[in-house]
């Protein structure tokens, strides 16, 4: 459990570390920022990349504010940076409430929200939360930048739409609108292991009726995705335990589940069920 | 030997010939004197140590589960310009392969490991070549460049289907044993009900903290090749790897250092140890070798893995009549250190507690493509506890009994011990020594106010939660005999050192002989140093397994210490003090009159000092203050208790919360109840990762799938209960003066019986877990088949 050897090339700034990446990146160049994937993954020898790019060194990156909108997120903001909410809205109180199911306090303190949307893990959380509210991927290169909708970002198991020579500068988050509600759920065999099933309900409270739904589930597929037809159920309707649970049979029967030799897609199919009424009753006001 | 019977005896009273009543450090809660190098990061664990010029071994593992070796090309890896050597099978050929504890049981000698594969692999893990080099990484490196072409064969991989081809010719059905007393025939057609359960144990093992390791050299100046590195019986195992490698013993040392955890796995003779000391003898360069998780999840003992059909025949009252049990036990690929230990273990303690007058026994042990299996923390008990409490839950719900109460009607009564059974486990008769399990299960339903609980249990029950509350009586064994010596010696400065054959695996052995040796001396327990895990200082010892420490090397360092308390007096009185022996003791480490109390003594230092080599101490008998003692023991000691757990089921995932856990548990006498409940708090999270989180699995084709802490899990904090333990002492054992009967494994033998139960009683259906671990999927799915949630 010893890495192989590479090559480590730290960046002082965004735009020295875009052109490492495109002199590095054809040679097997990865970038690191948090680490707690990339390295545990270089020790079990399952990645051998030749150069890191290390990022950690780019103080714009570790930036987190408020701007046009949304919550714009930089490259090296780490987990830990939501365990109080980063901004005072339900969006803040939502993403405070996320993180703590996160794997373990230490690995908060170094992975971060980009790094998992990079990683594009099924059982991320930052994942699901990006696909369900909408998140916008900024892409940097030499080239220039681009802007990623969730939609086209996620494009299978730890797939993304990133190209070679990209790195995630920024991920753009839409502020949740007053009077929204939102709550999450995940179950997992402990406390901070990769989840088995888990969803994020979010609304916004119109005098009782529940508008702009979305229903998202994560560690279920092989990619998170909003679940529009459960959504439908409930888009213009008072929100009610019926209610969410019809909405909840609708995503169990749409989700094609993930198997593995411990979990049936019987069970993920009734977890994640179970997923999305428990974050309907965890959605704050 | 005392002459009283175990019911007269009360602390503070028990005497044996010239032993002082003194207990001023035994049964208290002293504070661990092992603690400071742990807490200060100067522990000396085996990858701590480095010595100059040393080599870095890299096993290369199997990836076949079963192949026949067509060929190992390690040409690439002996181009690389670190590599320093490379070896397979072919050049450790003089190896024979690795030896098991002696034992009466034949046949199992074909199923023994080599160090290194030859002509056929048969788990993924098994080492067929290791290879070094100046540095870890590049050892790594280069173990990645060897590779090996072979011809996969069909894998095993269960032992309760029908058996298969171990090597051309040798079934992999390695043995059968059988175990019988009592007229078990007569029984069954006898009985009034005959109840039968079928029930398995999932593979799961003890999983220390610190990895494998041993780092390996020769001293020249002694012409010893030093060990470092190995806990547990450093004495057997240096005279086995020894062996192996064909040096004498006496030129062979062992040292343990700090031992991150113990748990039945760590120490045994693996092949990775015997290379590295083959390593340093044929490089004679120090060799080191650790392995990392992944390698200890694939290659370091697995354990647990059985099948048990067990038939209890009863009386129209509940009453056992005879037990028919059949146990299938997955060996995995090799029989190592322990050859059938752990079925021979669950066959021979199966029947536990209970007064059973016939009981017929068949143990299939079988060999398959996984992890090498052996022991873990209740070896054999751990599964066999479980399989008779499921039959025990099994025949209450079958006569409408409660379960405590078709307990009370086959408890081995009180009166009744010592208590024979007319059958062997490891060669021994057995013979429980004491007890009064009646008296301990009335204790404990005091101590959980059963009755609060049950109307609690029903409470919430009404609401619609599913908890439930179940019980694991079991009954343990521990001081496994049948001789352990140890060395007292005090120096000038008066300070005391014990030398003892035990291992310590964090446990708390140096406190608890320092306890012992404390008041039979007559000294302070802090001024005692144990010196344990070494094989230069002392030449026998046995170790530290199977909950025997605290009774062999702890009789022993009494018996050692009365002998130098015995020799100061002596000394004191014919040399230092006007005074009859008889009017002498030691008190606070001052030889002082009894008859004169408040007069000034000597302190033992300075008797020490005149006890040093001259002409008068050589006419007294033997110059220095030191003084060795041997312990025996006739038989084993066999503490027992009972595990009762309350869990909450959630319907809708299947996850199981264990919300409280309680032990109580009959030690005999407890030398530091902080330390006894320390450990049985730890054997409570083991005995949880095995009854609901820890399994290895394997895919169809043999491939191991749990090799990382993401996909074997282990309870961390998050998952544990509190646990509250209830202590007692009321049936001391015979078979040593303080009446010590083991501490080890009590947290863990009755942990998968309690939660089956208590999970059975939560859903609401008897019976319904038959597998460990319960996971969440597993238990669901149940749920859903039997229409205890909408399918």
């Amino acid at each position: 459990m010893k890495a192989g050897s590479f090559e480590w090339h730290p960046a002082r700034s965004a735009d020295e570390a875009v052109a490492l990446l495109a002199e590095y990146a054809p040679q097997d160049g990865r970038v690191i920022a948090g680490g707690q994937s990339l390295v545990p993954s270089m020790a079990l020898r399952l990645a051998f990349p030749s150069h890191l790019i290390d990022i950690n060194g780019v103080e714009e990156f570790s930036r987190v504010r408020v701007e046009g909108g949304d919550l714009v997120i930089g490259a090296c903001v780490r987990h830990a940076a939501f365990h109080a909410p980063v901004e005072p809205g339900p969006l803040g109180r939502l993403l405070t409430q996320v993180v703590h199911n996160i794997a373990h306090y230490p690995i908060r303190q170094r992975g971060t929200f980009c790094g998992s949307l990079a990683n594009a893990d099924p059982a991320s959380e930052w994942c699901l939360v990006a696909a369900t509210l909408g998140a916008r991927m900024v892409a940097r290169s030499v080239r220039g930048e681009r802007v990623i909708e969730a939609s086209e970002w996620f494009q299978g198991i730890m797939t993304t739409a990133l190209e070679e020579d990209e790195l995630l500068a920024e991920v753009r988050l839409p502020l949740l609108p007053a009077g929204s509600r939102a709550g999450f759920y995940e179950f997992s065999r402990r406390a901070g292991d990769y989840a088995l099933a888990m969803a994020l309900v979010a609304w916004r409270d119109d005098g009782g009726t529940m508008r702009e739904v979305r229903i998202g589930t994560g560690s279920v597929e092989v990619q998170p995705r909003r679940i529009t037809v459960a959504e439908a159920l409930l888009e213009g309707r008072v929100a009610s335990p019926d209610a969410i649970a019809a909405a909840a049979a609708a995503v169990s029967a749409d989700v094609d589940p993930l198997e593995d030799i411990h979990t049936t897609a019987d069970y993920r199919r009734d977890l994640v069920g179970t997923a999305v009424r428990r974050a309907y009753a965890q959605a704050g006001d | 030997m005392s002459d009283h019977g175990p019911s007269s005896l009360k602390h503070g009273e028990r005497h044996n010939g010239d032993v002082n009543p003194r207990r001023k450090f035994v049964g208290q809660r002293v504070t661990r004197l092992e603690d400071p190098p742990l807490v200060t990061g100067r522990g000396t664990y085996v990858g701590n140590l480095n010595f100059p010029h040393q080599l870095h071994m890299r096993v290369v593992r199997s990836t076949y589960a079963n192949a026949i070796i067509r060929s190992i090309d390690t040409s690439a890896a002996l181009a690389h310009p670190g590599c320093r050597g490379v070896w397979t099978g072919a050049d450790v050929a003089d190896i024979p392969p690795i030896t098991f504890r002696p034992t009466s049981i034949q046949g199992l000698e074909p199923y023994r490991q080599y160090i290194l594969a030859r002509d056929r692999v048969r788990y993924v893990g098994e080492p067929i070549a290791v290879v070094f080099a100046d540095d870890p990484y590049v050892a790594e490196d280069i173990a990645d460049l060897v590779t090996m072409d072979g011809e996969a064969l069909p894998v095993i991989l269960s032992a309760d289907t029908a058996p298969g081809e171990f090597a051309p010719g040798l079934s992999t059905e390695a043995l059968v044993l059988r175990k019988n007393f009592g007229d078990i025939e007569s029984a069954l057609s006898s009985a009034f009900k005959v109840v039968e359960v079928d029930v398995q144990v999932g593979r799961h093992s003890g999983v220390p903290m610190e990895n494998r390791g041993a780092l390996a050299r020769i001293d020249h100046s002694r012409d010893v090749l030093e060990c470092y590195g190995q806990g547990k019986r450093p004495h057997a195992h240096r005279d086995a790897v020894a062996t192996l490698i064909g040096r004498s013993p006496a030129s062979m040392h062992f040292y343990e250092g700090h031992i991150g955890g113990g748990f039945g796995v760590r120490g045994e003779i693996y092949p990775e140890d015997v290379l590295t000391c083959l390593a340093a003898q044929r490089f004679d360069r120090p060799v080191k070798w650790v392995e990392d998780r992944r390698e200890n999840l694939l290659a370091c003992n697995h354990s647990r893995e059985q099948r048990h059909v067990v038939r209890g025949a009863f009386d129209k009252d509940g009453r056992l009549l005879g037990i028919d049990a059949k146990l299938w036990h997955d060996q995995g690929a090799y029989v190592r250190t322990h050859g059938a230990r752990v079925p021979d273990m669950a066959m021979g303690t199966l029947i536990g507690a209970y007064h059973v007058p016939s009981y017929r026994t068949v143990g299939y042990v079988r060999m398959t493509n996984k992890t090498p299996a052996a022991t873990y923390r209740s070896p054999g008990r751990f599964e066999s506890t479980y399989a008779c409490e499921r039959l025990m839950d099994a025949a209450a719900e079958q006569f409408g009994l409660s379960r405590i109460e078709i307990r009370r009607r086959n408890l081995i009564p009180k009166e009744a011990y010592p208590y024979a059974r007319a059958m062997e486990i490891l060669d021994h008769a057995v013979e429980l020594d004491s007890g009064d399990f009646a008296g301990l299960l009335e204790k404990t339903l005091v101590d959980i106010r059963w009755d609060e609980l049950q109307a609690q249990v029903a409470a919430r029950r009404a609401k619609g939660e599913l908890v439930g509350v179940g019980m694991g009586f079991f009954m343990e064994k521990g001081g496994l005999g049948p001789v352990d010596g140890a060395k007292v010696t005090v120096d000038t400065k008066g300070k005391v050192q014990v030398i003892t054959g035990a291992s310590s695996i964090g446990q708390g052995v140096e406190t608890v002989m320092a306890q012992i040796a404390a008041d039979a001396l007559g000294v302070e327990y802090r001024d005692v140093k144990v010196i344990h895990g070494r094989t230069d200082v002392l030449e026998y010892g046995i170790g530290s397994h199977a909950s025997r420490a605290t009774v062999m090397t702890g009789g022993a360092t009494r018996m050692a210490a009365l002998n130098v308390r015995r020799k100061a007096l002596e000394f004191a009185s014919r040399h230092l003090v006007e005074a009859p022996v008889e009017m002498l003791d030691i008190v606070d480490g001052q030889v002082v009159r009894i008859d004169r109390p408040g007069e000034p003594g000597i302190p033992i230092g300075k008797v020490a000092a005149a006890l040093a080599p001259s002409p008068a101490t050589v006419e007294f008998g033997n110059p220095g203050l030191t003084a060795e003692g041997w312990f025996e023991t006739a038989g084993m000691t066999h503490p027992y208790g009972i595990h009762t757990a309350l869990v909450k089921v959630d319907p809708d995932t299947g996850e199981t919360k264990v919300e409280r856990f309680h032990v109580a548990y009959d030690i005999g006498c407890a030398i530091n109840p902080m330390l006894v409940e320390g450990q049985i708090v730890g054997g409570v999270a083991q005995g949880l990762g095995g009854a609901l989180f820890e399994e290895f699995v394997y895919d169809e084709r043999g491939e191991p799938l749990s090799v990382t802490f993401a996909d074997y899990l282990m309870p961390t904090a998050n998952e544990m209960p509190p646990v509250d333990v209830l202590l007692t002492e009321d049936a001391p054992s015979p078979n040593n003066a303080l009446g010590m009967k083991g501490a080890g494994e009590a947290g863990i033998t009755g942990v998968g019986a309690a939660i089956a139960a208590a999970i059975d009683d939560a859903i609401g259906i008897p019976n319904a877990i038959t597998r460990l671990p319960v996971t969440p999927q597993r238990l669901k799915a149940l749920l859903k088949q039997r229409g205890a949630v909408p399918a």
